[in-house]
């Protein structure tokens, strides 16, 4: 080992950071060079100085002391906003489960009002059977029966006759649903009897929709040309949608 | 873990190394008020992640945080002696026979040494203070400054050189101005 291999190696010699075969080399050059191993005792003698105790700065009682506070300053802020979040997330959670019990109860106990009309469509229609008030006319002219509408409404109900298609006209009568004066056209379809209400609507037209039977009467409604239709019937579905077919054409 | 456990606990695996945040501190800024502000900031700072400390070794992770601090504080609080960015080559130290004889007087001094270490560049000093006063080994200083082993190595020997030279310099001899 030469001088230009060995300087390098003093200072990780000096920190014991060589390994067992370097520290070998370098002590047998050190023994030989003697500028080598002045560097060698000029380092330990630094190393020396640099770690006297005089060189620490230890920190100071006032230190000590603010630090503690301030410590238990953070500790107790941490705390309570670990205490106010948790706090506010129950009260977050317990108002959402509140709203949510709210509306769940009005969409279960509040029909909408599709759903309402339906109901009353159900109970004239059951009404018409049982009291055996089908018919204030009994015709089955639509030319009869249109023209006694008049002066009974302040709409002329468009009335129409499908004997042709085996859903003869059998008459008509006045009768009351949504708050209102409605015509109600009666048809037959072989034992089967069909109301059918028409009164005036706002909105645009839709096509015939099927609604949720109501004690298994069938019923399908639409909006054509400003009037509301509700059909319902014992039928069976597909041919009281047939039926609303023929009407819409 | 509550808060007051954390505390205590805290109180007793880290701060038994405050002496050595608060002297890291005090020789990376130069003086005490600056030292104490650091050191506390460092510790506050220590206390909040102490959550997510995990590691063996809380003086190294404690003065991590010291060093970090001290970095982020200093151009915020003392712009002016923000440490010019110089990379490990510019701060070469030529070789210079020193003279054992003075270099032994010097060291005699703790006053002479004191200065000497305080007037080496912040990257020179901090390698010192780890190595020396903390008696750090070379993995964990590389770890805790994060650069590679080879650069804590050149960067002590060059630390040490400019140590020597700096005190022979200032050294004269009695009965001379």
């Amino acid at each position: 080992m030469n001088c230009e291999e060995a300087l390098p190696l003093v200072d990780p010699y000096v920190d014991d950071e060589l390994d067992a075969v370097g520290k070998q080399a370098l002590e047998e050059h050190l023994r030989d060079c003697n500028d080598c191993s002045q560097a060698w005792q000029n380092l330990q003698s630094l190393k020396k100085a640099v770690r006297q105790e005089s060189m620490q700065f230890p920190a100071t009682s006032e230190l000590r002391r603010r630090l503690s506070v301030q410590l238990r300053i953070q500790s107790s802020l941490q705390k309570r906003s670990l205490w106010e979040w948790s706090w506010l997330t129950t009260l977050a959670t317990g108002l959402a489960a509140v709203c949510l019990i709210l509306w769940l109860n009005f969409i279960l106990t509040h029909p909408s009002n599709q759903e309402l009309l339906a109901r009353e469509v159900a109970s004239s229609h059951i009404r018409s059977l049982m009291a055996d008030h089908r018919l204030d006319v009994a015709s089955t002219d639509q030319h009869t029966v249109k023209p006694w509408f008049a002066g009974k409404l302040d709409f002329a109900p468009p009335v129409k006759d499908f004997a042709a298609q085996e859903f003869p006209l059998i008459g008509g009568r006045l009768d009351y649903l949504d708050n209102r004066t409605v015509a109600a056209l009666v048809f037959q379809r072989h034992k089967h009897i069909i109301n059918l209400f028409i009164w005036p609507a706002g909105g645009g037209d839709s096509t015939p929709s099927s609604d949720t039977p109501i004690q298994g009467y069938n019923m399908v409604h639409w909006t054509q040309a400003g009037m509301t239709f509700w059909a319902i019937s014992d039928l069976n579905d597909k041919e009281l949608e047939d039926f609303a077919g023929l009407y819409v054409r | 873990m509550d808060e007051h456990e954390r505390l205590i606990l805290f109180e007793r695996k880290v701060l038994p190394h405050l002496d050595a945040a608060h002297n890291l501190a005090r020789w990376l800024a130069g003086n005490e008020p600056d030292a104490q502000d650091v050191a506390q900031e460092a510790c506050l700072r220590a206390f909040k992640f102490f959550g997510s400390f995990r590691g063996e070794n809380p003086r190294a992770w404690l003065l991590a945080i010291v060093r970090n601090t001290f970095f982020t504080w200093l151009p915020k609080n003392r712009p002016f002696m923000e440490p010019l960015e110089i990379g490990d080559e510019a701060l070469a130290v030529e070789d210079t026979s020193v003279n054992a004889d003075v270099l032994n007087a010097q060291i005699g001094s703790a006053q002479a040494v004191r200065r000497a270490i305080a007037e080496l560049p912040v990257e020179f000093r901090e390698i010192i203070v780890l190595r020396e006063m903390e008696g750090f080994s070379y993995k964990e200083i590389a770890d805790l400054v994060e650069i590679p082993i080879g650069t804590v190595m050149s960067r002590l020997a060059r630390a040490r050189k400019l140590l020597q030279k700096q005190l022979c310099k200032e050294f004269k001899p009695e009965g001379q101005p």
